[in-house]
């Protein structure tokens, strides 16, 4: 399938060889593709980036918390430091990780040379990271610098009247505001673009029923996030028009509601965490089957579930607001639903344990990361139906509990997934593969100290920890519990430096991958480590949900047996 | 239809999905603070049904088909009339919501400061108002390039696009009525 192509080569294409090829030509190259490819590396090392930026955020917040009473960060900066992590991680390393392996993978698991509308893609990019930059800009910008910074001190649901300019003068809270408003253009328009690729692209006898599970995923996080996004949107340009033409929307002085913006943000909020998660899902849902040498178990209910997730999630949003005193109607309602999400979600840990079971299983850095994913979502998935009892939500709401258990989630879930999806399709990407001997080392090291860090974390929170405090009394006996959080810390930063240590190692002296070094059964792995420009000399047809399999064992087709 | 086309069709779906998402939380805000404001005016008081321009509005969405039609079967001149067409009734509309926003503003002392009703009503109708401005902008450029001679039957899948975010917009106002002006008053 991987024939040199014919074409002739148009000047264009010749033109940058014989140009200069300094680093300047090279950077001109990446800042006006409008390739897919491009585009989705880009969008990971971005998220990467902000990643690591958010993670010196949080290693100070935690050396500040290390122990009773200390004074190493400022309460205010400590505000400021809580507000930028949480603002990062979702917006500017969840979200471009998401939507970066969407780029890459979707055109090439379909079989399609580059999504529906590129150079829409690329806007799409670079809105997010200009929205990402100005988000930090707000450190020297404005009236910043000055006194250390005016960054933004609200969290990152940024509750309104606190976003009010009675309570928040200053720009610091309008870059919190803008920023996120344009980085949701950004992902806006990215996620339209998916759908429209995955409706109308696929190679042929790429049925809907033959799509990769994480096509699916993808299409239904796109879905999820045009409607969900656009919400977000609109609270944030109310909030502009109260912050600068003296709209009322949020003001309770004249007769606005104190409540309202949390049912706005959470609307778009509980389900931005499922847009984080699922992605996850579906790198699992990939790996997991190729090192078990099986097909995954219950393709469509897989499906079904994710597509229940999606549909179930958007109306689970007011569990964030049990202790406003909504009334028992609604707090039974949102109980019951925010419960129901963990139906499809169980559906879905015991179709990755069925493809497990049985499976000649290959222990390599991927399905690492995703065995340490299942026990460590399910132990988030079972905090999660603790919290979505109203009553048990009224004792522990905002308290450490609810911080170690949304950690669980994103770190335990989402982030080893990523992890393992890099190691996964790194040699795809690079045409190298990382070195096993330290993905071993990344993977123990952040293992144990993500349950050290994050394990210890619930129990201050039960002990009656709040959230957000940036110190504590002595008498109150957290001390050894916020050490030993803290004392975790160290191992995860090591783990991502020997990441960033294999990455760069391996881009140079990796061993060098091949088309289809893990032996998998998607059409990405049909096109050369890396991929050329144009992904398939000529588009692949389709016959099964395992096309590679059909190729290499034309005796035994998959077809018949699905 | 080309696979472009279904790309193109695709892609406007979406966006539509998402825009509708948007107006939705606008809506939900006006319902949501209707009759709470602390002090006046109220909509009772100050709103005239602008039917004028609604009427102009939603026959502008059969304008526009027509325009597009004429354009699909090759009739290049009467699709750029039924086109311009389109821009004067969509022009029509805007100078009632002026006249409307004139008014209440300078006779009837209503910012969108005054109160929640302000507050609430001006971004509701200024946004539809600013999708109205959009629209035009486009069906002009359509005008132009129909009049210049540079449209051609090729693009008729193109102009179509552009038809359905018309009548996105006309059903937008058609729930903002509502909306505003029937429910609200």
């Amino acid at each position: 399938m991987s024939t040199v192509p014919t074409a002739v080569p148009t000047r264009r294409d010749i033109a940058p060889a014989s140009e200069s090829s300094g680093i300047l030509a090279i950077l001109h190259e990446w800042v006006v593709t409008v390739d897919h490819k491009r585009l989705g590396i880009m969008y990971v090392v971005t998220g990467l980036f902000f990643l690591v930026i958010g993670g010196v955020e949080a290693t100070l917040i935690r050396v500040q918390l290390a122990w009773s009473g200390l004074t190493i960060v400022p309460a205010d900066t400590f505000n400021r430091l809580f507000t930028l992590h949480g603002t990062t991680m979702v917006f500017l390393f969840g979200i471009p990780l998401v939507f970066g392996f969407g780029n890459y993978l979707v055109p090439l698991m379909i079989g399609a040379r580059d999504l529906a509308f590129p150079r829409l893609n690329a806007l799409g990019f670079w809105l997010l990271l200009f929205g990402g930059l100005l988000l930090y800009f707000s450190f020297i910008g404005g009236d910043g610098l000055y006194g250390a910074g005016s960054a933004p001190a609200v969290g990152w649901f940024a509750y309104a009247p606190l976003t009010e300019r009675a309570f928040t003068p200053g720009n610091a809270t309008d870059y919190w505001n803008l920023s996120i408003l344009v980085t949701g253009f950004g992902t806006i328009a990215t996620a339209i673009n998916l759908i429209a690729t995955i409706a109308t692209m696929r190679a042929p006898g790429m049925t809907l029923g033959r799509m990769p599970i994480y096509v699916w995923i993808m299409l239904t996080v796109s879905g999820m996030t045009i409607l969900i996004l656009p919400p977000l949107s609109a609270a944030q340009i109310m909030l502009l028009l109260d912050r600068f033409l003296g709209a009322h929307y949020f003001d309770t002085q004249a007769g606005g509601s104190a409540i309202i913006w949390q049912h706005f943000f959470w609307f778009f909020g509980h389900p931005e965490v499922y847009i984080l998660m699922v992605p996850g899902f579906g790198f699992a849902s990939e790996i997991i089957p190729v090192f078990s040498r099986k097909v995954i178990f219950g393709y469509a209910t897989l499906v079904a579930a994710t597509v229940g997730i999606g549909a179930v999630s958007m109306s689970v949003w007011a569990h964030h607001m049990f202790t406003v005193g909504m009334g028992g109607m609604l707090d039974s309602f949102f109980a019951a639903s925010s419960m129901l999400v963990g139906v499809p979600t169980g559906v879905k840990i015991f179709n990755w344990l069925a493809t497990l079971y049985g499976g000649k299983l290959r222990f390599r850095t991927p399905l690492l990361f995703c065995c340490a994913f299942l026990f460590q979502f399910l132990c988030a998935g079972l905090t999660g139906i603790m919290l979505a009892v109203a009553p048990f939500d009224w004792q522990l709401t905002d308290s450490y509990f609810v911080v170690a258990h949304f950690h669980f989630v994103l770190l335990g879930g989402l982030l080893f997934t990523i992890f393992a999806a890099i190691y996964y399709w790194f040699p795809k990407v690079t045409g190298r593969m990382l070195s096993e001997r330290l993905g071993r080392w990344h993977f123990w090291l952040l293992v144990v100290g993500f349950n050290v860090t994050f394990v210890t974390m619930h129990f201050p929170g039960v002990l009656g920890m709040p959230r957000r405090i940036y110190t504590y009394p002595a008498d109150r006996g957290w001390d050894v519990l916020n050490l030993v959080t803290t004392l975790g810390v160290p191992l995860q930063a090591v783990a991502v430096l020997i990441f960033v240590v294999n990455v760069v190692y391996s881009l140079r002296h990796g061993d060098v991958a091949g088309d289809n070094p893990w032996e998998a059964w998607t059409l990405e792995w049909a096109t050369p480590s890396p991929p050329p420009a144009y992904n398939f000399a000529t588009v692949p047809a389709v016959t099964s949900r395992r096309p590679l399999w059909d190729v290499q064992h034309p005796d035994d087709p998959d077809g018949p047996h699905e | 239809m080309n696979s472009a086309g279904f790309r193109g069709r695709a892609g406007m779906i979406g966006f539509l999905v998402a825009e509708a998402s948007l107006f939705a939380v606008f809506v939900v805000a006006y319902l949501f603070y209707m009759g709470k404001s602390l002090t006046g005016p109220s909509p009772k008081e100050v709103l005239e049904l602008p039917i004028l321009g609604t009427v102009c509005l939603l026959s502008s969405s059969v304008s526009v088909a027509l325009g597009t039609r004429a354009l699909a079967g090759g009739r290049i001149a009467r699709a750029g009339w039924w086109l311009f067409v389109t821009v004067v009734l969509g022009l029509a509309f805007l100078r009632g919501t002026a006249a409307e926003w004139h008014r209440l503003i300078v006779e009837r002392g209503l910012t969108i400061g005054t109160n929640l009703f302000g507050s609430t009503f001006y971004p509701l109708v200024g946004l539809h108002a600013s999708h109205v401005i959009v629209g035009l902008i486009m069906l002009s450029l359509c005008v132009a390039f129909a009049w210049s001679g540079a449209l051609k039957t090729v693009h008729a899948e193109r102009v179509e696009l552009v038809s359905w975010y018309w009548h996105f917009v006309d059903g937008v106002w058609v729930v903002v009525f509502t909306v505003v002006y029937v429910v609200g008053r």
